[in-house]
């Protein structure tokens, strides 16, 4: 592998990638806080406190855009500058000046954005909330990301593209398209932030959902993917399992994932040839997903001993098996019979962040492990021991968010479309959302133990960059 | 195709057009025929533009992310059908910039919610919504009362509007502001309101009609929703996409 050999070059930019791990754990950390306080509103509505700032209709997309946006994108963008650094054994195109400017430039997008969500600036559009002039900071960031990540791979000095930054190029290149077209909106003044989108009604969903659910397939899933090919087989030291496999995958994986959106618009008035194309090609989609799982884990082969000894590399094997489950529960709900019961209901909530705690935040948490010690110059994490109690806590949080979601959700399905046996509807809606309660605890209960392996992690994280090493006490 | 794929993993331009060509396809075949296969849109009669007032309204109700937890969107179910009413149809929200169909059911759908209850009902609800539903988790909105609303730059969200396509007239726009204040007011003339908005509710939504404050505005958007198209009168034919 390239990178193994180009570990002593000096002139990669780090300094920018160090920032990049610092505020990618602390978004993080907003964003798992957010949550479990939506989560708790769930539960008891007093916590939304009656002021405007602080419902729930306000913080949540201040929580998915912590997640995704925030946490996920800045650790895309620092990760994707070290691997493409080393993988073509090039410094950064545009040196500091850019590197910097994109980070920032991002960082400043996220901040004009997550206050606005606060004052209840949203353009209505799930994942794609921030108001016309955030768009158009964020689509100049962008560019000058693409024009960065490009230029270096246009001045590598190795022969090939490493595999890594094909999924990273797709990821920069079609977020790019999707955050364009999706955002396309008329102000009502120069001045002020309100906005009408460009497009109306059934075409607007459509736009909209060929927009979410691609931020799932490209800002979730392949730039990640991107991490998953480089740093698994970096901590486990060994080549990718199948290069053939790794072309199959991109390409399969990136032409089929643009047609799934429709799964999210079943049954609705969006024409039913559109849904049939959507559920066609999600459930296509499982068979490139398992490909790169498989292509993922397969790399431990002969090293798998390593699970035992590295949390770099459970995070990351735990990561792709999460990813494994998601990406067949997702093929699963987009079949419109099951996705009659699971739409609308926390099913949906559950089966997110199965692939946003157990695949996204795994893989970063893998990455980060790995990462932090390389780029500050130590030579090992601060406590592997704090690691493994980091990875314990935060997969029983997961098991209990997920699981808490399966059944309600499941039974929520359920309860709206009971009939008694005089044919009336059983239940009220006012009675379903009450059954709801004590799941909603076990949620909030499971994103509180994400939450504390996450302030643990940046604990570890902070002592290992001070050069700090434990007492071998285990 | 292994062979061949050197070529494109040695090429950053190769590599950047091609994986940029394979994700353009599958939004370019989906969404186009949206616009140009004509029964996308069902043919029926009486959906409208919003008044100004229900727009400011819709504003609202997106500034407070209510399409968080409720969806606009009924689908072809028994139980959707007997629990909301008839299912959604393309054509009411044909002029919905954007569209807020929603992805989640915290709450009730409230694609047809419009005349369920009452305007105080509406009112006491959004202030304190456990004073009418004791299971209810959604936040209070008290502060909608307090919230007064200015008609001065009303016009200009119609013109913007009208801009990505909704047909507002040049009388509807030269007279959105007296619309806005006329629809809250029940003492006074409606007529020119309803001339130029079918079936438009019209009451002093937040028990005031000396005010428009945000609550009115909400109100009178959620006592809209799902009424313009008479079902009654609606055939098959009409229907088919």
């Amino acid at each position: 592998m390239s990178a193994a050999r180009s570990e002593a070059r000096e002139d990669y930019l780090e300094d920018v990638i160090r920032a990049s791990m610092a505020l990618a754990m602390f978004w993080g950390i907003a964003a798992f806080a957010v949550g479990v306080l939506i989560a708790f509103q769930l539960a008891f509505p007093v916590l939304n406190l009656g002021l405007e700032w602080t419902t729930f209709g306000r913080l949540r997309p201040l929580h998915t855009s912590a997640a995704i946006f925030a946490f996920g994108g800045t650790a895309l963008i620092g990760s994707s500058f070290h691997v493409v650094q080393r993988t073509c054994r090039a410094q950064l195109f545009g040196g500091e000046p850019v590197a910097w400017f994109v980070l920032l430039g991002y960082q400043l997008f996220i901040v004009v954005a997550a206050t606005g969500y606060l004052l209840g600036i949203t353009q209505g559009r799930e994942y794609a909330e921030p108001e016309w002039y955030a768009d158009l900071w964020l689509t100049l960031v962008w560019v000058v990301y693409l024009v960065a990540f490009v230029g270096t791979l246009v001045k590598r000095e190795e022969p090939h593209i490493y595999v890594a930054n094909w999924f990273y190029l797709s990821f920069i290149v079609t977020v790019a398209m999707l955050h364009v077209v999706n955002n396309l909106a008329m102000p009502v003044s120069l001045f002020g932030t309100k906005s009408y989108s460009a497009f109306a009604g059934v075409q607007d969903a459509l736009t909209q959902w060929w927009y979410g659910h691609n931020a799932v397939g490209f800002f979730l899933t392949a730039g990640f993917l991107g991490m998953m090919y480089y740093f698994i087989p970096k901590a486990a030291n060994r080549p990718v399992y199948s290069y053939r496999l790794s072309i199959v995958h991109f390409w399969s994986l990136i032409f089929l994932y643009i047609w799934a959106g429709p799964h999210h618009l079943h049954y609705t008035a969006l024409p039913e040839w559109a849904q049939m194309l959507g559920m066609a090609f999600s459930v296509m989609l499982w068979m490139p997903s398992w490909g790169g799982m498989i292509n993922g884990l397969m790399t431990l082969s002969g090293a798998w001993d390593k699970l035992r000894t590295d949390p770099s590399l459970r995070f990351s094997v735990t990561a792709v098996a999460f990813y494994g489950m998601s990406t067949f529960e997702g093929p699963v709900m987009s079949i419109r019979p099951v996705n009659a019961l699971s739409h609308y209901t926390d099913w949906t909530i559950g089966h997110v962040h199965s692939g946003a705690l157990g695949w996204v935040a795994f893989i970063v948490f893998g990455m980060m492990y790995h990462l932090v010690p390389v780029l500050w110059g130590r030579r090992d994490l601060y406590s592997k021991t704090l690691a493994e109690v980091h990875f314990w806590v935060s997969t029983l949080g997961i098991v209990l968010y997920i699981t808490a979601m399966w059944v309600s959700g499941i039974m929520q399905g359920l309860m709206w479309r009971a009939y008694d046996e005089l044919g009336f509807l059983q239940y009220s809606f006012a009675e379903t959302v009450q059954a709801m309660h004590p799941f909603y605890l076990i949620r909030a209960m499971g994103g509180v133990l994400f939450l504390i392996g996450a302030l643990i992690m940046a604990y570890n994280l902070w002592r290992t960059a001070r050069g700090d090493v434990a007492r071998a006490a285990a | 195709m292994i062979l061949s794929h050197a070529k494109i993993e040695t090429n950053t331009a190769i590599l950047l057009v091609l994986a940029l060509l394979t994700v353009v396809i599958g939004g370019i075949v989906e969404i186009v025929p949206l616009y140009t296969i004509e029964t996308t849109i069902e043919r029926v009669q009486g959906v409208r533009p919003y008044t100004p007032l229900e727009l400011v309204g819709r504003n609202i109700y997106i500034r407070e992310g209510c399409y968080l937890c409720h969806s606009q969107q009924i689908r072809p179910f028994r139980d959707e059908v007997e629990r909301y009413g008839h299912y959604s149809l393309a054509a009411e929200s044909m002029y919905d910039h954007p569209f807020q169909w929603g992805s989640k059911r915290t709450g009730p759908d409230l694609a047809r919610v419009g005349g369920k209850y009452s305007d105080e009902w509406h009112a006491a609800h959004l202030i304190e919504p456990r004073s009418v539903v004791p299971e209810s988790i959604m936040p209070a909105y008290p502060f909608l009362m307090q919230r007064m609303l200015k008609t001065d730059d009303i016009a200009r969200h119609l013109q913007a509007v009208r801009k990505v396509g909704v047909p507002y007239s040049d009388e509807m726009i030269a007279a959105a502001a007296a619309d806005m204040e006329a629809q809250q007011n029940p003492d006074a003339d409606p007529s020119g309101l309803a001339s130029r908005y079918a079936k438009v509710p019209i009451g002093a939504f937040d028990g005031d009609p000396t005010r428009i404050t945000e609550m009115d505005a909400l109100v009178a958007y959620l006592q809209m929703l799902g009424t313009l198209v008479d079902f009654s009168a609606v055939t098959p034919q009409q229907l088919r996409q």
